[in-house]
């Protein structure tokens, strides 16, 4: 994890308001507020859906009407007004574009902002990047050179025109429709997203990496991605989320469907900063996410997310382990500073005999923020000799911050093993003393001991993206001992 | 190297140091020694900077610089080392990375650029050669899962690797078997240069038997009450702290 802190991070630490609050000036093409089936077929119409879309659309959306917002976590927030959002906005185009080159200037000066530019990522590190601004997937690369794997990686939008016998056969098998509230709301008005499929014995050679970021004001971000690991296939897959910073709160309810076929193995980490509000606790993202992935025998899924950002985050990233000897992990790092509140963790429902679970969730509060951990360990009855180990710990910044933990856990076979280790620790005074004597600095010496202490799960990270995730970690705790 | 004059300090109000005057010149080794409650510790923690200590009256000059003016990064950046009487544990950050960004933060501090990734390997096998550290440690996490002894020397493998020009060793010798000291004093030994000095905290004579000071100095109720040279160490060795602290009352 060599040339990280050291050398990069003071630059970065001088800008400590969060660093990509800007608006680009792009012409949006936007649809009237609020949500009714009219709006449904107008968004399913734009895209050129088939009707079996829109039914499913139309399904979801009367089911969600039935149902009501989930309160049980523990969080804090105003409830969102449904018919005060716009539910689908797309960068104004005439055509597609053809290559990179055609690609919007402004466009490209936005994703320099983000530090991913398409030909820096193209040189440096062989990843192949779906850029979704507002919803809309306007640049792909690398298409060829995955084509000729058979790999299938492209928005969403693109996959229900082109290859809709799989889109239909998976979509909603995962997280049904009927699934919760924000799911409903999500498979109601989901505008684009991405879509991978690795074809079976294929290892995919590269990182796939989305990046998505909501950009008009008052649009809600509504995005689906499904991936599909056929058997014995491999892939690893990055999102990394960023937001303009904005006043009033915006709303993200994305539906992540994850499929590992027999013998699959699907890598999927999360590097996700969207804008946690101000110091007072105005604005910030809300982001409640359904995210979910299936195990077939022998395969396995690992979700890895370093979370820093978003006003309000309700996300448990979970593992059907239904195949016999499947595997689940998740690997996560939350950090909440200021007012944000995270209410976090995963499931891991074990199905098949011999099935395998891990979880390392570590959590870091800071200034006035509220971080909880909870997770569900469910051991069905036919799932002979499932393991499970979980370790959940917090680290608490300040006096006035708060660390939860809510585990759940159900066993209905007796061969089970279950194990549960939590700890909660302040940051030591000893510890930055002992840096400072070293002649490191305090902001320095808690980056240090930050990312000590979230190493199991930056280790799970792509290595340029424990980079980045080591400096937003540093960004977002800046000066934040007390 | 450095000028400790008449310096009072306080903890949470109490008064543990009451006039301490003291000067070091470089490539000496001074011994502080005293009984429990002295204030050696206390002595050690205003030189670094802990923060719970107030230093309440005197002054205090390290290379020409007003020590009480600079922070504690700052005053290892200056050439101050402290070897720290409980060594704290860093999880998950190897001591290489950590010593690597110590250094680092050191020379930049100098205005000096950072070290190359071949030069630090070789130092750090040159240095753990020294406190005969197992180069396994050095991969490790920050003292975590460290014997005593084990934490003891990589203090001084840090020492080694930082090369400071005043080293304060607090009480390094406590907890240690007759083999670990040995290697410690070892350590120090072979550290020493005209060019920087150390100050060594012990409550036991038996340090000195390996790290042989130029002066020793008793640290009685705040204040140093008796300097002689090694052979005052033995004496209190011999007779105990009572004597000290009757002849400092009727003085």
């Amino acid at each position: 994890m060599g040339q990280y802190t050291e050398n990069e991070l003071a630059k970065d630490l001088e800008n400590q308001d969060y660093k990509f609050g800007f608006t680009t000036d792009v012409e949006t093409e936007t649809i009237p507020v609020g949500l009714n089936e009219d709006i449904i077929r107008l968004i399913s119409t734009k895209k050129e859906e088939p009707s079996w879309l829109l039914d499913y659309r139309l399904n979801a959306y009367r089911a969600w009407l039935k149902m009501t917002e989930p309160d049980w976590a523990h969080v804090r927030y105003d409830k969102p007004d449904f018919q005060k959002i716009t539910y689908y906005a797309a960068p104004k185009q005439s055509k597609k574009y053809e290559s990179w080159d055609d690609v919007d200037p402004e466009m490209k000066e936005t994703m320099a902002k983000l530090g991913i530019s398409l030909e820096e990522q193209k040189r440096l590190t062989g990843v192949a990047v779906d850029f979704v601004m507002d919803s809309v997937s306007v640049a792909t690369s690398f298409k060829s050179k995955l084509k000729e794997l058979g790999i299938i990686f492209c928005s969403f939008s693109e996959a229900v025109q082109e290859h809709p016998e799989l889109v239909r056969a998976h979509m909603g098998t995962i997280i049904p429709h009927t699934d919760n509230f924000y799911a409903a709301l999500n498979s109601a008005v989901f505008t684009d997203g991405s879509f991978c499929y690795i074809p079976k014995g294929v290892r995919c050679p590269m990182e796939l990496s989305t990046y998505f970021r909501i950009n008009a004001g008052g649009t809600g971000q509504f995005e689906r991605t499904l991936v599909i690991a056929d058997e014995g296939s491999y892939v690893s897959y990055l999102e990394g989320c960023t937001a303009p910073q904005r006043d009033e709160n915006q709303l993200h309810a994305a539906v992540v469907e994850l499929k590992a076929l027999k013998d699959a193995e699907i890598k999927y980490s999360t590097v996700q900063n969207w804008y946690p509000g101000d110091k007072n606790g105005i604005g910030g993202v809300f982001n409640f996410v359904t995210k979910r992935g299936l195990c077939e025998t022998n395969a396995k899924i690992s979700w890895t997310q370093v979370e820093t950002g978003s006003a309000v985050t309700w996300k448990y990233p979970s593992c059907v382990l239904k195949g016999d000897h499947s595997v689940g992990e998740f690997y996560s790092v939350a950090v909440t500073n200021n007012f944000q509140q995270a209410d976090t963790g995963t499931k891991m429902i074990h199905l098949g005999k011999n099935t395998k679970s891990t979880i390392i969730s570590k959590g870091i509060s800071a200034g006035d923020s509220q971080n909880s951990y909870r997770g569900l360990v469910q051991i069905h009855k036919n799932a002979k000799n499932a393991r499970n180990f979980s370790q959940c710990d917090s680290l608490l910044m300040t006096d006035h911050c708060g660390a939860h933990t809510f585990p759940y856990i159900e066993c209905k076979n007796p061969s089970a093993q279950i194990e549960h280790e939590a700890t909660t620790s302040k940051i030591g005074e000893d510890q930055l003393f002992y840096c400072k004597q070293r002649g490191i600095s305090e902001e320095k010496a808690i980056s240090l001991i930050v990312n000590g202490y979230c190493k199991e799960v930056l280790n799970q990270l792509p290595m340029e993206f424990a980079v980045e995730a080591q400096k937003l970690l540093a960004i977002s705790l800046e000066g934040s001992v007390g | 190297m450095i000028e400790i004059k008449n310096v009072h300090a306080n903890i949470e109000g109490k008064e543990i140091l009451k006039g301490l005057t003291l000067t070091v010149n470089s490539g000496e080794v001074h011994a502080i020694m005293g009984p429990n409650g002295a204030g050696k510790s206390t002595l050690a923690s205003i030189l670094a900077g802990r923060e719970e200590y107030e230093v309440t009256e005197g002054s205090i000059t390290f290379e020409g610089e007003d020590l009480l003016e600079l922070d504690t990064e700052e005053r290892a950046h200056a050439g101050l080392f402290l070897a720290f009487q409980y060594p704290v544990e860093i999880p998950g950050v190897s001591n290489v990375n950590f010593l690597r960004t110590a250094i680092n933060e050191i020379r930049d501090a100098k205005g000096e650029a950072p070290i190359s990734a071949k030069d630090f390997m070789a130092l750090v096998r040159e240095k753990s050669k020294i406190v005969e550290l197992d180069s396994k440690l050095a991969s490790r996490a920050v003292n975590e899962g460290f014997s005593g002894g084990e934490k003891k020397r990589n203090e001084i493998f840090q020492m080694a690797m930082l090369n400071p020009k005043l080293a304060v060793l607090d009480e390094t010798d406590s907890g240690l078997d007759i083999d670990a000291l040995r290697i410690v004093a070892k350590g120090v030994n072979s550290l020493k240069s005209a060019d920087n000095a150390s100050i060594v905290i012990t409550h036991y004579q038996r340090l000195l038997d390996y790290i042989v000071p130029d002066y020793v100095h008793v640290l009685y109720d705040g204040k140093i009450v008796k300097t002689g040279n090694k052979d005052l160490a033995l004496e209190l060795e011999e007779k105990g702290y009572d004597w000290i602290k009757e002849e400092t009352q009727v003085g």
